[in-house]
């Protein structure tokens, strides 16, 4: 919404400056913009006197001119027709940037004659679009006067208006806010009703829900053609186009009174009756209606439509765009007004099905006042008869406004209960009827009835803000929160705490960590086993992000390629996440996912690089770090999901209801999908999956440090080559739960000496003693129950 | 005597040549052994008379011991300049370069909610979460939004297609549904442990999670970071509400001189709403806080409004509170000076390098927010 500072004058009395208004609206919840300042623009122009124009002795269209300059007498050269001794102009000194032609002025000789500055038309300062010659101003100005000045440019004023507030969408509402806000004083809005000279031969009519209240009346005999002056400037200085008086004085109105009209040239309308209606379905199909702005649009069922000749001819959508068929033109003489209020859902919906966002729209769909309906047909009234003449007819109307906003009772104490302010009572009734509203103050609560044109205020709690926001929002006392008790530990969560631990400990190993979008391509995301229809999005911004992830790992892989591509191919990247497993709540969940692509740079001593065991050590040392019971996990190879190398990939697991992670090198098929080049290893657990800490407080079971040395015994199995290690190595750990402290594999072997399709797995079994060291015979013992166990999972002691 | 004197000048010279410690070692033998010289000698004084050995005996003992000495001085120098021939032939190049370490980092949006998350935690929050995916009636409905309000539109949320039973589903437009999730009266477990159920008022929490809209620029992404924060109790005013923010952000930003204000504003579910700016200056082209004459918006607020917390079920006559919103990601850009929003999700390792958190960047109370 936009206004002028002079157009805000015509209904507050006021001398603020636009800083101040500015100030005054923001603070009052008018967001401004930005303020648009002619002024600022054409700040080098200044009024100039031509004293003498002589013709150029080298060139027949230029004169050479003694101009009286705000920088005194200065010789220029000019090629306006117009330039003559005498006349009053705009003057442009050397250096100075002239908009119209986008170049600077600087100093030099014009046909032999050096130009000191230049004379300016409306179109080189851009004041108009075209000019045929230099500004010829009154001679009353004096030298040196800015050209803004001169010109009666104003500053304009843009801002922002909240869909609650559509009495902002006319320069009267704003008006009776600044005036709440101590800006000046609100000049009487009343608009005297015109009495009618003849009934109007034209009817109205309404039907169905979108037009609630049709008022309209005609006037014969006026004279159209363009409108006055200042009719016009005051349009143009906001933007708008004039066409005519009776059109431009229906977008005054709008602009002045959130007041939407229509004048239909009456000389073309059809029969003798406007109807207001809802679009008709028919069996050759809907109604189509081509509109001001010349296009064609069909009508459908829940669309406001206005017709005559019976209700059978669309001349217009209502509260939206009048029909071409009706409009007005500079041949009009017999004109019929429309002011009628639409139902804001509808002209909405309307709205967004045509494409259609004109001024009227934009009002309707916010709700204009439905009081002023008639108010608003008056005062075209008034503006008609007063600039293209002619004799009303009596006003008609069709229909019911809806219900004025309902008398809400308010404890004027409420204003301190809700906002802390403390404000007298007085001052908040002062407050509130300066903004239309009606106080009963009999009794301790007050009967309140807001105005028509305030359909956003339902309750006491909007009465505070109009009271709050009025008396300013910088008077608020900043008041410390009351204790509370806080939980003992902490605030987050056992979950929140492990993502925010991941976090930092997948950083503390060198990975970098990413966010990237919730949302992936529906092949990618069919790929790691999502893509149901169920999370495709109706409207995504673009089919590259139209399906929730099922995995955090495609975008990471994603990352990784783009990385690559630009010549940074070495990634560790890590994401703390959700993924979407349908749409339900509980299918969401929260996964750490990362990823390894080494390409480490050489190296001068051909060390080993990263591969897939360094990201399992990532992997197992990050589940400790969240508490999951690494001890009891079991790797189940070869279960991963399809999305990896069968071969080279794993499950973590408790069970196999229990999946804590899935790790391993991508699948190359899936690699090649994305765009990346492979190895890429990974892994991605499921956060929900571990399970909660079982130990509540902060306090620890006493540490076991055993005093006795632990001692090392060696054996190597044979077992079948296709044996998972993790077997042997459980069933070894486990054949002496109380001596046996740890079993770990130190070597792997096949060749000479191992049978064809076998592998030599070598274990370092430690033993710690822990009453008394270990006898020879109870070592013994140990070693055959070891070796027993092994057998029991196909491994046999090798010789 | 002679025979002493010689030997021991023998013993000396070969001493004091041999080679490495291998030579020493076999002249030890040879000397001092069990069929050495010297112990040769000290095997004669058995069959000495008392008188010839008084004078041989310490002759003999005395060679002995001294040439034990020589020895182990020998073997002393001779082990010290092998190992110093061994270091000098362990030299190693350390200007070479060693392996190379990966540096991870912790991304700056999830760096700025921990630091959100510690200071709100201080002040009493809990930290409550919800579903990315959300209802039409949580997202919006419960919230106070007028059916067709300009959000709801097409423009601004992205939505699925309707299911069996006809309802749309929705991407959570703020992290505002949450305070509908915290607050509703309802005898229901949540569908999954970790999403925010029924809390008994006082209420204190905020939500920070995911959240999506149809829009893409500079400053806008379609998917970004939020913060939602939530007070329910008897007797809050705005007065609590402006306490809040403004000492929130006057920690958050950890710089001096960080100035607010608070504006009115709408929003369908607060009411009274504003929206609080904070003092800029924007004229180097870039925005810096804590100083300059200029206001830069930096969230919305409000008192809750009446209809929502009746629709959840809580009495607004004995109950009121306050809400706000924050971008997680913006006030990061803020704060840290990243200019564009969509570098935040782009993954590029060069800018994670640059403006990622070290892992020891936790918030803490002695060091500050990073």
């Amino acid at each position: 919404m936009k206004f002028t500072l002079s157009w805000l004058r015509e209904h507050l009395d006021t001398d603020a400056t636009t800083a101040r208004v500015v100030e005054a609206m923001t603070m009052a919840g008018l967001e401004v913009e930005h303020v648009i300042d002619p002024a600022t623009k054409l700040a080098a122009f200044t009024v100039a006197k031509i004293v003498e124009a002589v013709q150029h002795p080298n060139a027949d269209r230029l004169r050479v001119c003694q101009v009286d300059t705000i920088d005194g007498r200065k010789e220029i050269v000019c090629g306006a027709p117009n330039a003559r001794a005498g006349l009053t102009t705009v003057y442009a000194p050397i250096g100075s940037y002239v908009p119209g032609l986008g170049v600077t002025l600087v100093e030099k000789p014009v046909r032999g004659v050096v130009s000191n500055g230049m004379l300016c038309s409306a179109a080189e300062m851009e004041t108009a679009e075209e000019s045929d010659g230099i500004l010829d101003l009154d001679d009353g100005l004096a030298v040196g006067t800015p050209a803004a000045v001169a010109l009666g440019l104003e500053a304009v004023i843009d801002f922002e208006v909240t869909p609650n507030r559509p009495d902002w969408l006319g320069v009267a509402g704003i008006a009776r806010d600044l005036s709440a806000a101590g800006l000046g004083t609100l000049r009487d809005l009343s608009v005297a009703p015109v009495p009618g000279k003849f009934p109007s031969p034209i009817s109205v009519k309404v039907d169905g829900d979108a037009c609630r209240l049709f008022a309209g009346r005609l006037i014969r005999g006026v004279k159209n053609g363009p409108s006055p002056a200042w009719l016009q400037a005051r349009l143009k200085a906001i933007g708008l186009r004039p066409i005519n008086t009776l059109v431009d004085i229906t977008n005054l109105i709008t602009y002045d009174r959130a007041r939407p009209l229509h004048v239909y040239d009456a000389a073309r309308l059809v029969g003798t009756t406007i109807e207001a209606r809802l679009g008709h379905h028919s069996e050759h199909g809907d109604e189509h209606l081509i509109a001001l702005d010349g296009k064609t649009y069909d009508l459908g069922p829940r669309m406001s439509v206005i017709a005559d000749a019976g209700g059978e001819r669309p001349i217009g959508l209502g509260g939206i765009m009048g029909g071409e068929s009706t409009g007005c033109s500079n041949e009009t003489t017999e004109v019929f007004v429309e002011s009628a209020w639409f139902d804001p859902i509808i002209t909405a919906q309307t709205g967004r099905d045509t494409g259609i966002t004109s001024d009227a729209q934009y009002r309707f769909a916010r709700g204009v006042d439905t009081g002023f309906v008639v108010g608003g047909l008056e005062l075209a009234t008034r503006l008609i008869l007063e600039l293209c003449g002619g004799e009303p007819s009596d006003v008609v109307v069709a229909g019911e406004a809806p219900a004025p906003p309902a008398v809400v009772a308010f404890d004027p104490d409420y204003v301190r209960q809700l906002s802390g302010l403390t404000i007298p009572a007085d001052r908040s009734a002062q407050i509130l009827e300066t903004l239309g509203f009606g106080i009963d103050r009999a009794g301790a609560t007050w009967t309140v009835t807001p105005p028509t044109w305030r359909r956003d205020v339902e309750g006491k709690a909007d009465l505070v803000e109009e009271v709050a926001r009025i008396a300013g929002y910088d008077a608020l006392p900043a008041t410390p929160l009351p204790e509370t008790a806080r939980p003992a530990g902490g605030v987050l969560t056992a979950r929140q705490n492990r993502a925010r631990i991941a976090r930092r400990a997948l950083a503390a190993a060198g990975y970098s960590e990413l966010l990237t979008w919730s949302f992936t391509r529906n092949a990618v995301a069919k790929l790691f086993g999502g893509g149901a229809d169920e999370l495709v999005l109706a409207n995504p911004m673009s089919v590259e992000i139209d399906t929730m992830r099922p995995s955090v790992l495609p975008g990471l892989i994603e990352a990784a390629g783009r990385n690559a591509r630009r010549g940074f191919p070495d990634a560790a990247l890590f994401e703390v996440g959700p993924v979407f497993a349908g749409d339900r709540p509980q299918d969401q969940r929260l996964v750490i996912a990362a990823i390894l692509a080494p390409h480490a740079p050489r190296g001068w001593d051909r060390r080993a690089g990263d591969d897939l065991f360094t990201v399992k050590a990532d992997l197992m040392a990050l589940l400790e770090e969240l508490g999951a019971p690494v001890a009891s996990l079991q790797t189940a190879q070869g279960s991963a999901a399809s999305w990896w190398h069968p071969g080279r990939s794993a499950r973590l697991q408790l069970g196999p209801k229990a999946v804590l992670a899935e790790f391993g090198e991508l699948h190359p098929a899936v690699l090649k999908a994305l765009d990346v080049d492979g190895p890429v290893y990974a892994f991605e657990i499921q956060v929900e999956a571990i399970p909660e800490p079982k130990r509540r407080g902060k306090g620890r079971p006493a540490a076991d440090l055993p005093a006795l040395m632990p001692l090392s015994r060696d054996f190597a199995f044979l077992v079948d080559a296709a044996k998972p290690a993790g077997d042997l190595v459980r069933a070894v750990a486990g054949a002496d739960k109380a001596l046996i402290a740890s079993a770990r594999v130190f070597d792997v072997y096949q060749g000479a000496g191992v049978p064809e399709g076998h592998k030599s797995i070598a274990i370092e079994v430690v033993l710690q003693p822990r009453e008394k060291t270990l006898a020879e015979a109870e070592i013994e013992a140990v070693s055959a129950r070891i070796v027993a166990a092994a057998e029991k999972v196909g491994g046999r002691l090798r010789g | 005597m002679t025979d002493l004197t010689t030997l021991e000048a023998d013993l000396s010279a070969q001493v004091a040549a041999a080679p490495d410690v291998a030579a020493l070692e076999a002249l030890r033998v040879a000397a001092l052994g069990k069929s050495g010289s010297i112990s040769g000698l000290l095997k004669t004084l058995g069959s000495m008379s008392p008188d010839e050995r008084r004078e041989a005996g310490p002759a003999i003992n005395g060679l002995r011991d001294r040439v034990a000495a020589a020895l182990g001085e020998r073997k002393a120098a001779l082990e010290a300049a092998e190992l110093d021939a061994r270091l000098a032939a362990e030299t190693l190049d350390l200007t070479l370069p060693a392996p190379p370490r990966r540096k991870g980092s912790v991304h700056p949006t999830m760096q700025v909610q921990d630091e959100m998350i510690s200071i709100f935690a201080e002040m009493g929050f809990a930290v409550a979460e919800g579903p990315d995916i959300e209802t039409d009636f949580n997202n919006f409905t419960a919230l106070n939004f007028p059916e067709k309000h300009p959000a709801r539109e097409m423009h601004d949320t992205f939505f699925f297609n309707p299911g069996p039973d006809g309802e749309r589903k929705l991407l959570r437009t703020h992290t505002s549904p949450v305070q509908v999730r915290a607050m509703q009266r309802t005898n229901e477990k949540p569908a999954a442990p970790w999403i925010a159920t029924t809390i008994e008022p006082p209420i204190r929490i905020v939500v920070p999670g995911r959240t999506y809209r149809c829009d893409s620029d500079a400053t806008h992404s379609p998917m970004f970071h939020q913060m939602e924060g939530l007070v329910i109790d008897k007797g809050i005013h705005m007065g609590h509400l402006k306490w809040t923010l403004e000492t929130f952000i006057a920690r958050f930003f950890e710089v001096e001189g960080v100035v607010s204000r608070f504006r009115p504003h709408h929003f369908p579910f607060t009411e009274p709403s504003a929206e609080m700016d904070i003092g800029c200056d924007r004229s180097g082209g870039e925005i810096r806080i804590g100083t300059g004459s200029d206001w830069l918006e930096i969230l919305g607020c409000g008192m809750v409004h009446p209809n929502v917390l009746r629709l959840c079920g809580i009495d607004p006559d004995v109950y009121q509170g306050f809400a706000f919103g924050l971008g997680i990601d913006r006030l990061g850009m803020l704060k840290y000076g990243m200019p564009d929003l969509r570098d935040m999700f782009e993954g590029d390792t060069r800018w994670l390098r640059h403006y990622g958190f070290s892992a020891f960047a936790a918030p803490n109370p002695a060091t500050g927010l990073s």
